[in-house]
């Protein structure tokens, strides 16, 4: 880990010696400030008191996250109707898309259960790509991004923590081994989908640096 | 590496600036929104701490019940069997599967609880003051919304059980009332953690290192 590459501004170097306002960078998380210097490509700026990552940029980020994320929404559409789990046991079987598991719940009047687990699990994940799809397609080929795309940017990185896809990949394994004796469990085309969808996911935001998202943001209209 | 610190740290509050926690671009004191993101802008959050227990009690209320009733009901030919999240995970430990029984555990019952104490803990701390660096506790509070989420794994375990174990009469499985009041723990605690402005955390330190010392 590269530690700062922005300056801190001491107390008594006058009021901010000059700086301009847009040259500053405060940390979210515990509110310390500096002067913003953009780190090399792969360095990361760090706050020196709360270590919260500041500025991570990341060579031909832009392009990257767009072709992720359109592999992702192509893999996730996929994944939704192909069985994703099938059982069988004593000569009658079931198979499962993710769709029935997102409603699984709808069965036994726990409709609100339904809707939270398809959120989770499909619709914000799914949101959250449209949403960065739609904030970084005009800033990658260099056009004014388009006029939504602050709320749109804001809107993902809100939707971030209910985002579950990983978590869900994880269930499906503990899920396997609870009814192992039951019965016997397969898994299906989706299944791998999903799998390599959160593997994505995951490098995806590794590339997601969202100061530069921000700042490459300014010129769009209002 | 650490960089050497030569005074306590600027913050933009005591620069008289108000920072933008959503794209981190500072402005006056008093602005109200910011102008790149379009965020609300507060340099503290008055009401975190309210906000912090109310979300907190929530959870807390919720996670009892969850506890209480059965999380999974499982109708087989020979029986009917119902099980809570504790009982579930002992059955598991019996049929051999030690290291997924761990992690219902952990996932279920340590991680709820250790955050119900985390996050009381900061709130107190950030009023009344603790002996505790504040960079300890800010990376306390940086465990505590990393893996809150993860207490939902249950929940989907529960989802992914009902709609796969649909065998008529050989084997049926059906969520129980606690997968719901479960769910709703975690989201609360969730929400409370979210809730919590970490800047407070910092607050009180910094003044007491820029008091003059004698």
């Amino acid at each position: 880990m590269n530690q700062i590459d922005s300056t801190r501004l001491q107390q008594g170097s006058g009021p901010l010696a000059g700086a301009r306002l847009e040259d500053l960078i405060a940390c979210p998380s515990c509110d310390a400030l500096y002067l913003a210097r953009m780190p090399a490509m792969g360095e990361r700026a760090v706050c020196a008191d709360c270590h919260e990552v500041l500025i991570a940029p990341r060579a031909k980020a832009g392009i990257r996250i767009l072709m992720l994320t359109l592999a992702m929404l192509i893999l996730v559409t996929a994944a939704l109707f192909f069985p994703f789990l099938s059982i069988s046991a004593a000569g009658l079987g079931n198979r499962a898309s993710l769709l029935d598991v997102a409603l699984s719940f709808q069965s036994s009047h726990m409709v609100a259960l339904a809707l939270m687990t398809a959120a989770m699990i499909v619709i914000v994940p799914l949101l959250r790509m449209l949403l960065i799809f739609y904030t970084l397609l005009p800033v990658v080929f260099d056009r004014q991004p388009f006029s939504q795309a602050r709320r749109a940017f804001r809107w993902s990185n809100a939707l971030k923590p209910w985002a579950m896809a990983e978590i869900f990949a994880l269930g499906c394994a503990v899920a396997l081994v609870k009814v192992a004796d039951l019965a016997q469990i397969g898994f299906g085309p989706a299944f791998w989908m999903f799998s390599i969808l959160v593997l994505i996911a995951i490098l995806n935001d590794s590339y997601l640096c969202s100061w530069s998202v921000w700042k490459s943001l300014e010129k769009a209209p209002r | 590496m650490e960089i050497a610190r030569k005074g306590p740290s600027l913050t933009a509050r005591a620069a008289g600036l108000v920072a933008c926690r959503t794209c981190a671009r500072v402005w006056p004191a008093g602005t109200p929104r910011c102008g790149r993101c379009g965020a609300h802008l507060q340099s503290r959050d008055t009401a975190s701490l309210q906000k912090v227990w109310a979300w907190w009690l929530a959870g807390v209320m919720a996670y009892i019940p969850a506890n209480l009733y059965p999380m999974l009901v499982t109708d087989t030919l020979v029986e009917h069997h119902a099980s809570t999240i504790v009982g579930g995970a002992v059955e598991i430990a019996h049929h051999g599967s030690y290291g997924i029984a761990a992690i219902i555990l952990i996932a279920s019952v340590l991680i709820p609880m250790g955050k119900f104490i985390a996050i009381a803990y900061l709130a107190l701390s950030a009023r009344h003051g603790s002996r505790v660096r504040p960079g300890r506790r800010h990376h306390l509070y940086e465990v505590v919304e990393f893996i809150g989420r993860w207490s939902m794994i249950d929940v989907f375990v529960v989802a992914i059980l009902s709609a796969l174990v649909q065998l008529s009469s050989v084997a049926q499985i059906t969520p129980g009332p606690a997968a719901l009041t479960f769910a709703a723990s975690v989201i609360f605690t969730m929400l409370s953690a979210q809730s919590f402005d970490s800047r407070l955390i910092w607050d009180r330190d910094r003044a007491d290192e820029r008091r003059p010392s004698t």
